[in-house]
């Protein structure tokens, strides 16, 4: 599913003292099957923006294509929900059921699916994230804040959207469980063929996965393109506080002295392998 | 409903620095409180026309825009209507203007309904510009302060302060709570805003019990953290801030009495 976002501006409070311009003329393309990681600095407006995208919010001006319909002036949302799941930031807080399995089944009964579709998307969710089917009986609120949020993923996941949207779902996780999340969110990308939008203001998280970032700063999205691409623009991305991953650093210094390497590195492997191919030249010499 | 929230204008504070917000908020409540008594003291219209000017002038003075007073008032609309109502088809006497089904309209009702509705209309407009021009911590300060002779018989002025102080802190972070949970909740298909009066209040689950849980939760980390800071209550604790009463109070209080005066006078006259 593709979402088409044209010129969109929100204020917050419009009419009132309390006033607040969150999003200035936002434009940008997302195709089928893409994975756009969204970054920006605090307050830069990403979790407004995202929260247009299945019409939670409107926009006090501009439009927003889904799948060829324009959300922006449909009444009936549901069809829209139904295909765009957002996973929201700290979503371990709206967790409200007695047990893990009637909590991750509330999306899906909101669906009017039968008993036992429900019941195999509930086992399916718990499996991706990583959740023992043996605790689906016990209370949400028994959980450590990490399981927690697993569960809340689950709940979007088991409406099997078409587009998966994730609002910072590694904030305030130990490295050990961000990078287990990180890698179900990338394995249920490629499973699904989900068209997936991940939300971060992390660079080192984004772009391993990725394949097109946004940059949002102050309301407007400052750089869009495909990550090699984005972080070129070092000092740019610096000037508005997000720096580029610490490997992309070392490369440009290595550059800066001579050592002849790409400038598009983004991983340390990548990196590994390019200084090695590097460090072999110079032997052979 | 999430309309609904945006309009809760009640209790709500608009920051400046005008005449009206430096007052002494002691100053203030009390000016306020014989308002409200003075509206009722008040038993023809020709009264009226003096209290409307002095909220036009206090308006004008504060800089809040009336837009804003206006907003402030949708929410009591309900109230409004019922007490407009009840009071046009209910009043008997008066001569006979029309009647819809059973329910006369006579003159006498018509009057007393404007009248009982204006009233309500003032009373709502003179209190909200109180908190709108007051900050919750100025207010509680005030009320703290104004308790505390009868402290004495008993009365726990610091903590019922503290308690206010907490609670009104709390609404815009329970609101925007409550906002959150809600998108979340319909992002999963949850429907807030349609089936009957049973479904409807079923459906609210998904919003309350997340909500209680957060504002239990934000409870306990306010005390553990109060507790952390030694807080012991009112006991030898100090003010930042001293409440002082200075000649733009007097000023207040001078054009309040002129305001009573009139009024007390405006019942003996003949219309
Ligand atoms: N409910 C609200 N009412 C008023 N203003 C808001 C509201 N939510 C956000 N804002 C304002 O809109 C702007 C963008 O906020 P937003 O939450 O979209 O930022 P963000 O990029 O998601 O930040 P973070 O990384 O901290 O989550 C901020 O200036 C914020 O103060
Ligand atoms: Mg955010």
């Amino acid at each position: 599913m593709s979402i088409q976002v044209e010129n969109i501006s929100f204020v917050y409070n419009e009419g009132t003292p309390f006033e607040s311009v969150a999003l200035k003329d936002v434009s940008f393309t997302i195709d089928d099957n893409e994975f756009v990681g969204i970054i920006g600095h605090t307050g830069s407006g990403k979790s407004t923006l995202i929260q247009h995208l299945n019409g939670l919010l409107k926009p006090t001006s501009g439009r927003i294509i889904v799948n060829g319909i324009d959300i922006t002036t449909k009444k009936d949302l549901k069809d829209i929900r139904k295909e765009v799941g957002i996973v929201f930031q700290y979503p371990e807080h709206q967790l409200f059921e007695e047990t893990i399995y009637k909590d991750i089944a509330f999306g899906p009964s909101n669906l009017g699916l039968s008993d036992d579709e429900i019941e195999k998307r509930v086992y399916d969710a718990m499996r991706i994230v990583g959740l023992d089917i043996k605790i689906k009986d016990m209370s949400p609120f028994e959980l450590s804040g990490g399981e927690r949020r697993r569960v809340a993923i689950a709940g979007v996941l088991s409406m099997m959207p078409k587009i998966l949207i994730l609002d910072e779902p590694t904030a305030g996780l130990d490295p050990k469980g961000r990078d287990e999340i990180l890698h179900q969110i990338k394995q249920i990308h490629q499973m699904y063929n989900m068209t997936t939008i991940l939300v971060s203001h992390s660079m080192e998280d984004i772009a391993k996965l990725v394949n097109k970032i946004i940059v949002m700063h102050e309301g407007k999205v400052s750089l869009i393109g495909a990550p090699k691409e984005v972080f070129k623009h070092v000092e740019e991305l610096e000037k508005i506080g997000l720096g580029v991953p610490q490997i992309t650093y070392l490369v440009r210094e290595l550059r800066k002295n001579g050592i002849d390497l790409p400038d598009d590195v983004l991983t340390v492997d990548e990196a590994k392998k390019y200084i090695l191919e590097y460090l072999r030249g110079v032997d052979n010499a | 409903m999430l309309i609904m929230l945006k309009n809760i204008t009640i209790g709500q504070y608009i920051p400046g620095n005008t005449f009206i917000h430096r007052l002494d908020p002691r100053v203030k409540i009390i000016l306020s409180i014989i308002f409200i008594i003075s509206l009722f003291i008040i038993t023809k219209f020709s009264g009226y026309i003096f209290i409307l000017l002095f909220l036009l002038l206090s308006v004008f003075v504060s800089k809040i825009p009336l837009s804003y007073i206006f907003k402030g008032l949708k929410p009591i609309l309900v109230i409004l209507i019922l007490t407009v109502g009840l009071n046009v088809f209910f009043t008997p006497g008066g001569t006979y203007l029309a009647s819809i089904g059973p329910l006369k309209i006579t003159s006498n009702g018509v009057r007393l309904a404007l009248f009982m509705g204006l009233r309500l209309i003032f009373l709502i407009v003179g209190t909200s510009l109180l908190t709108l021009t007051t900050s919750p911590i100025a207010l509680t300060d005030g009320i703290e302060n104004l308790l505390t002779p009868f402290k004495s018989i008993g009365l726990p002025a610091h903590e019922l302060a503290m308690m206010m102080t907490i609670a009104l802190r709390f609404i815009p972070t329970l609101l925007e709570e409550t906002d959150k949970i809600m998108k979340a909740q319909m992002a999963r298909g949850a429907d807030f805003e349609s089936g009957n009066l049973v479904k409807r209040a079923k459906n609210l689950i998904p919003l309350l019990v997340p909500l209680f849980i957060s504002a239990f939760r934000r409870a306990d980390e306010l005390a553990v953290a109060m507790e952390a800071r030694c807080y012991r209550g009112g006991f030898n604790r100090t003010k930042l801030k001293q409440l002082k009463v200075s000649n733009r109070d007097y000023i207040a209080i001078l054009f309040t009495a002129i305001l009573v005066g009139i009024i007390i006078w405006n019942r003996f006259w003949p219309w």
